[in-house]
């Protein structure tokens, strides 16, 4: 029994650091889109924000 | 996936609020100033721009495209460039807040709102201040580097600092707070691409107060941002409780 614990614990563990490394990611994604993407109309779109956020613009 | 779930929406929720709270500062503090600066960029005197023999030639196709020749589709001044700025805000309120909580649960998560204006300060310091003093935040019509080149030094500097932050707060070791120090002055030392020349219409006195009203914004958005996710993150089972963190600071 034990030992089936501290496996399960261990697993679980492992799936946290795998799901908030996901999740880090989306947020890196989502913010490289918003912030950083060169694509003219995402630029246009965002442009106030970008420079109200002090992003490299232009 | 509960801790993924758990993180979105938690992150969804902090990000909302302080998306909602930045766009609003920004719509009475940042984005006149940016109007006002395009009236000089259209007027900017570019044709009338002469160089005395000898002094370095910039490029003037640059400065042309910096003065907004945006090509294809843009939303239209008036409610739907201001729809789309607060989009921007929410959306990315929301990304900000996604790094912010999975950093922290890293750690044990954010203990309360207290405990999250600490987080906050740090993306803060991160996210504006530190590429601020290498890129000060630009208004349109204001010359600039390669955007590529500003980019990469800009992310550079986010990821460095934030290390470096990282380390001096939560590592214990001697060397890791010294590893620290010399992430966060390391971008600095590099320096930020500036451009050949800083010439441009653009008023001094415009630019320090759109420099100052970016920089106080940002803070504003970052407070809000972590204490908001200190303070709903008990409603949600995030999988580890955040008095890990507390016993190990102290």
């Amino acid at each position: 029994m034990t030992t089936t614990t501290v496996a399960h614990t261990s697993t679980s563990s492992t799936g946290r650091r795998v799901q908030l490394g996901l999740a880090a990611l989306l947020g890196f994604f989502i913010v490289g889109f918003t912030g950083l993407s060169q694509v003219e109309a995402v630029h246009n779109a965002a442009h106030d924000y970008r420079h109200s956020l002090g992003f490299p613009c232009h | 996936m509960t801790t993924f779930r758990n993180a979105v929406f938690l992150a969804a929720l902090a990000g909302l609020v302080a998306g909602l709270v930045l766009a609003l500062l920004q719509t009475f503090t940042t984005v006149p100033l940016i109007l006002q600066a395009e009236t000089f960029e259209s007027a900017a005197p570019v044709a009338d721009h002469h160089h005395e023999p000898g002094t370095p030639a910039h490029d003037h196709v640059v400065l042309t495209e910096d003065a907004h020749s945006h090509d294809g589709w843009m939303p239209a001044d008036g409610f739907e460039r201001f729809a789309f700025t607060l989009g921007a805000n929410v959306v990315s309120g929301i990304g900000f807040a996604l790094l912010l909580v999975t950093l922290s649960e890293a750690s044990g998560g954010i203990a309360s709102w207290r405990q999250g204006l600490l987080w906050g300060l740090g993306g803060f310091a991160a996210f504006t201040l530190a590429p601020g003093l290498g890129l000060p935040p630009e208004l349109p019509g204001m010359p600039a580097a390669d955007l590529l080149a500003r980019q990469v030094w800009w992310l550079g500097t986010v990821a460095a600092t934030g290390a470096g932050l990282w380390l001096l707060a939560l590592a214990r070791s001697p060397l890791a707070s010294l590893a620290g120090v010399a992430l966060l002055v390391a971008p600095h030392v590099v320096g930020a691409p500036q451009p050949v020349s800083h010439e441009t219409a653009v008023p001094a006195g415009l630019h320090h107060d759109f420099v100052v009203a970016v920089t106080v914004t940002n803070l504003l958005f970052w407070l809000v941002l972590g204490a908001a996710a200190g303070a709903l993150r008990p409603r949600f089972d995030m999988g580890v409780a955040p008095a890990a963190l507390e016993g190990r600071a102290a």
